[in-house]
């Protein structure tokens, strides 16, 4: 089935609900287009279609509830879902936490479709993946890189009539080229609901000047350093504390978020005043969806407004038991930046060291959100204001926490990507003070 | 289910067992629909010959095919209250092809001869459009068909026929010993997987396997509300290629000593009561000293350090540059291996890859592109002897056959080299673990697996664990805290001073081992004795904010 139109997939749901026999019911359909391409060793290793659309059917007996999903569309199928979903909840148990559905709001439209991205082709894929492989090969260097588009709609209605419809674009990009002797490394990732923004040859280039500047690295002693972390280093790092802004879990005790005594910090100035952090489905450079899949309408939301903790989420349930309104989980992540360049970072620093990229980071401590993790594909010494040589890579132990009071510095906000969740952010650059490196790594 | 998805919830519970909405992994469906037998054999042959036929008639040279039904059950709960009941099943078909000389994928939901016809087409155009950007073709090792065969995991009580009652009631009573012996929180769920796998290849064969996977598993937590502190121990089980009756023990699973470790069955209500003094203990235990320590590490805490530091560096993609741009390279180059001297680890140090080893989660009859498995050395003798490899690359490492480490997490991911079980062998001469720490002057007992981090060629890795015991001039000398060991690899392994003989051999495990682009989850388990490593640095974790 194709990506639907509002009207069609409004009109699906609305045949779907009909068949409803329970207290309340909520359909919702996804559809997905898309394919992918991974090169390595400068040819292509492996490649895959996707095409899927699922329909969702979830229905409550009093607060027990059942969901059934399917991926036919005839009218016996959609009936038989509805049975499913209503035969799975009379055999679930209650939930005392169940919270009744919501009833009709006004959605605004997302900006997160671009027809371009929409009509890309396997050829399409394939040119982009040549152009990179090019770059690779005249630069002496070999390639291993991933392209995946994806193209969706989601549509949501429910028995008391709240509907809501989103359709999105995206592409990602990432690239690894290496020499041949295996001592330089670098990357590049890109991100972007437009695929005319994204220009693998160019990415390509990045990654290859930071394989070759990369080569020859020197050790250095572990210890406390001054970083200016790329915004791909810092998206990776802060990704993990976003996924902590949590009520519950602060106010249950068991989080960064919590409160010694009780409760959790919100009014609490948790860290350096240069730091703000906030939602905004509606931000020309990271268009995001304008509801999510509880039936809230999202809206720019301040978490952290120049260091101080403004808000957490909440859950509907959450909200009530602590007698707050319900805060919705976001559909994007962006931190204020300053004006300076990266270069400008650099200039400014007598003594530190600039981090390309960090890797394989876990959470050591959830207390203090300590984590750990290694530099990647390019970390190099800063000396009066100069990159003087390449450094080998360091492990790190730091909270973003403790990283996020240490700020010096913040350059201009740009759009990066998690390494690991491939998640579109807006992030500055950024320069920090003691970032602890605990041990050196003769990883390349 | 899909290792984003898992990542994606792991996360969110910053180390909590948190609620997931398992929808995501299949069709929600009722519970006795998973004794449905599925689609006869008879049938599922016909179908793959329709994948097979029309690969080859669209010129394929090769062509594999894989009709999957894979069955999840997700039983999650905490304190008092159930959070989800996922009952999912995900069937469909993979088509694989070699066209031009290139790999094409490519897979499709629905069963039908049409639709299967369709994907294969769809495959073979993938391969050519993507031939004009490859140079070298790919080079299958020979395989034999092994005409119509099966294989099943060898289980006693199918989780499957377990009423959804009886697991609830049990995680519940878990929760309620937590609870009762003082936790704050407690989190608990049993995970059951089930792949119903039929491939066929134009090599002539046609294979059906019955794979099954049980992971019970909880995590304790207390707060001292004064300080504001918390702590969290996790169950000692292991995830297991077993049925139900990994959780009915006797006492002969039972590993005695300073806390109780379980053999190929587990107790999930004796060690959750051990679990929840364990956490008080760990509010009230000394932070580490930082410095050199000798370490004993019990196979509950081992598996980990195995999986990332020897099992990942030995997979051969890694080796050759395939996962550079996400999983990373390895630094045991093929120089390494063909100077058959290089010394990993001490001469204690024996490693083999067991693809068939009974219990464990990487047990199959044959890979998933059709390779009957086995068993062979890694490491031998300390020295670094052989790899992982599949059919496209055994000639790279001058093999004339596979070693079967072909594998996909699904019927619509394309499959490729993922790690086999990878186990320490245990030590030869008769040695106990109190043999090893009796010889210990400063040193850390350290039992579960904690945090994790290795970097991407596998030098440098750092581990935390569950329960950490110091070791003073030959005795155990109380419960620590804060504690994570940081080594380079090769080094790690050199220190390797002792292992205990095979009375203490163990099996723990990952039940999502993530790999490859899209991301891709495997199971895998590794095995060993309890064993000592010789001044290791040791950190110390506490932080302020």
């Amino acid at each position: 089935m194709a990506i639907l139109k509002k009207e069609e997939a409004k009109a699906l749901l609305q045949k779907v609900i009909a068949h409803s026999k329970a207290d309340e019911c909520e359909v919702s359909l996804r559809g997905e287009e898309g394919g992918n391409i991974r090169y390595a060793r400068n040819a292509i290793s492996t490649a895959g279609d996707i095409d899927n659309t699922t329909l969702s059917v979830t229905s409550y007996f009093g607060k027990r509830s059942g969901t059934a999903t399917i991926n036919e569309f005839n009218d016996a199928a959609l009936e038989r879902v509805v049975q499913r979903a209503e035969e799975l909840a009379r055999l679930a148990p209650e939930n005392p936490e169940y919270m009744p559905l919501r009833g009709p709001a006004d959605f605004k439209d997302s900006k997160t479709y671009v027809p371009a991205t929409a009509a890309i082709t396997p050829d399409t894929r394939a040119d982009a993946v040549a152009k990179s492989i090019q770059v690779a090969k005249e630069a002496q260097l070999e390639a291993a890189g991933f392209i995946e588009n994806t193209t969706s709609f989601s549509a949501i209605l429910n028995s008391k009539g709240l509907f809501a419809y989103d359709t999105d674009t995206n592409v990602v990009f990432t690239i690894t080229t290496r020499n041949s002797a295996g001592t330089g490394s670098g990357f590049a990732a890109r991100g972007y609901n437009d695929i005319s923004r994204l220009d693998t040859l160019s990415a390509t280039k990045t990654a290859a000047a930071k394989a070759n500047s990369s080569a020859g690295a020197k050790a250095i002693e572990p210890g406390k350093y001054t970083v200016i972390l790329e915004p791909v280093a810092a998206t990776y790092m802060l990704e993990n504390m976003f996924r902590g802004l949590d009520a519950r879990n602060a106010d249950e005790g068991r989080s960064f978020m919590s409160k010694p005594g009780g409760g959790n910090r919100i009014g609490e100035q948790l860290m350096d005043d240069k730091v703000t952090i906030y939602s905004d489905p509606f931000h020309p450079d990271l268009p995001a969806s304008t509801w999510n899949r509880d039936g809230f309408p999202l809206e720019k939301t301040a978490w952290i407004d120049k260091g101080v903790v403004k808000n957490l989420v909440y859950s509907q349930y959450w909200a009530k038991n602590k007698g707050v309104q319900p805060v919705p989980q976001p559909s994007n992540i962006i931190m204020e930046g300053g004006n300076a360049s990266l270069e400008e970072l650099i200039k400014s620093t007598e003594k530190g060291i600039l981090v390309s990229r960090l890797w394989y980071i876990r959470l050591v401590d959830a207390q203090t959100l300590l984590l750990t993790g290694l530099t990647r594909d390019g970390t190099f010494y800063i000396e009066n204001g100069e990159v003087k040589y390449p450094i080998k890579n360091l492990r790190f132990n730091e909270s973003p926490v403790i990283m996020l009071n240490n700020v010096e510095a913040l350059g201009k906000t740009e759009r990066s990507i998690s390494i690991e969740s491939y998640r579109s952010y807006l992030i500055p650059p950024m320069k920090i003070r003691d970032f602890t490196f605990t041990s050196l790594s003769d990883a390349i | 289910m899909k290792r984003k998805d898992f990542i994606q919830l792991s996360a969110m519970g910053l180390g909590a067992l948190v609620l997931p909405n398992f929808s995501a992994f299949g069709t929600p469906v009722d519970p006795s629909r998973f004794l449905n037998d599925g689609l006869d054999v008879k049938i599922k042959k016909q179908l793959a010959d329709v994948a097979l036929n029309t690969a080859r008639s669209k010129g394929a040279t090769y062509a594999d095919v894989r009709i999957g039904r894979y069955l999840n059950q997700f039983v999650v709960t905490r304190e008092a209250r159930v959070q989800n009941i996922a009952n999912a099943e995900s069937f469909g078909v993979g088509i694989r092809v070699i066209a031009n000389g290139c790999w094409g994928f490519a897979a499709t939901n629905v069963v039908t001869k049409e639709a299967i016809a369709k994907a294969a087409e769809r495959a073979v155009a993938v391969a050519k459009a993507n031939s004009r950007v490859t140079t070298t073709p790919v080079q299958l090792a020979p395989q034999k068909g092994y005409g119509e065969v099966s294989w099943k995991t060898p289980i006693v009580q199918n989780a499957f026929t377990i009423p959804v009652k009886d697991k609830v009631d049990l995680l519940l009573n878990v929760n309620s010993i937590a609870m009762t012996g003082g936790a704050n929180f407690v989190n608990s769920a049993i995970l059951a997987i089930n792949e119903q796998k039929y491939f066929a290849s134009t090599d002539g064969s046609y294979i059906d396997q019955d794979i099954h996977r049980l992971f019970p598993t909880f995590t304790v937590t207390k707060i001292d509300r004064g300080s504001g502190k918390f702590e969290t121990r996790k169950s000692l089980s292991s995830p297991v290629g077993m049925g139900y009756e990994y959780l009915t023990p006797t006492a002969d699973n039972k590993v005695g000593g300073i806390v109780t470790r379980y053999k190929d069955r587990y107790d999930m209500l004796e060690d959750v009561k051990n679990a929840t003094a364990d956490v008080d203990q760990k509010l009230k235990a000394k932070s580490v000293e930082p410095g050199k320590y000798d370490l004993v590490l019990d196979p509950s805490h081992l598996w980990l350090t195995i999986h990332e530091s020897v099992a990942h560096p030995t997979e051969l993609d890694r080796v050759l540059g395939y996962e550079a741009n996400y999983a990373g390279t390895s630094f045991l180059t093929l120089d390494k291996w063909k100077s058959r001297n290089f010394q990993f680890g001490s001469k204690l140090v024996n490693v083999v890859a067991d693809k068939l080893q009974p219990g464990s989660l990487g047990a199959v009859g044959y890979d998933d592109e059709g390779v009957q498995c086995g068993k062979w050395d890694l490491i031998k003798d300390g020295v670094l002897v052989n790899y992982q490899a599949i059919r496209d690359q055994a000639h790279i490492i001058g093999l004339d056959h596979s070693q079967g480490c072909c594998y996909a997490q699904s019927w619509s991911d394309v499959q490729f080299q993922r790690m086999p079980n990878v186990s320490l062998q245990p030590g030869k001469e008769k040695l106990s673990v109190d043999d090893l720490i009796k010889n210990v002057e400063k040193g850390i007992y350290i039992i579960g697996d904690g945090s994790f981090s290795i970097d991407q060629q596998r030098y440098n890795f750092q581990f935390g664990g569950q329960t950490f015991y110091e070791i003073k001039n030959g005795k155990i000398a109380g419960m620590l805290k804060d504690v994570a060991y940081q080594a380079n690899t090769q080094e790690f392994w050199n220190s390797c001073t002792a292992i205990a003989d095979k009375s203490d051999y163990r099996l723990g495990g990952a039940f999502n081992d993530g790999k490859g682009q899209p991301g891709q989850s495997n199971a895998v388990s590794h095995g060993s004795s309890t064993t000592r490593f010789n001044g290791v640095n040791v950190i110390n974790t506490a932080r302020k904010i």
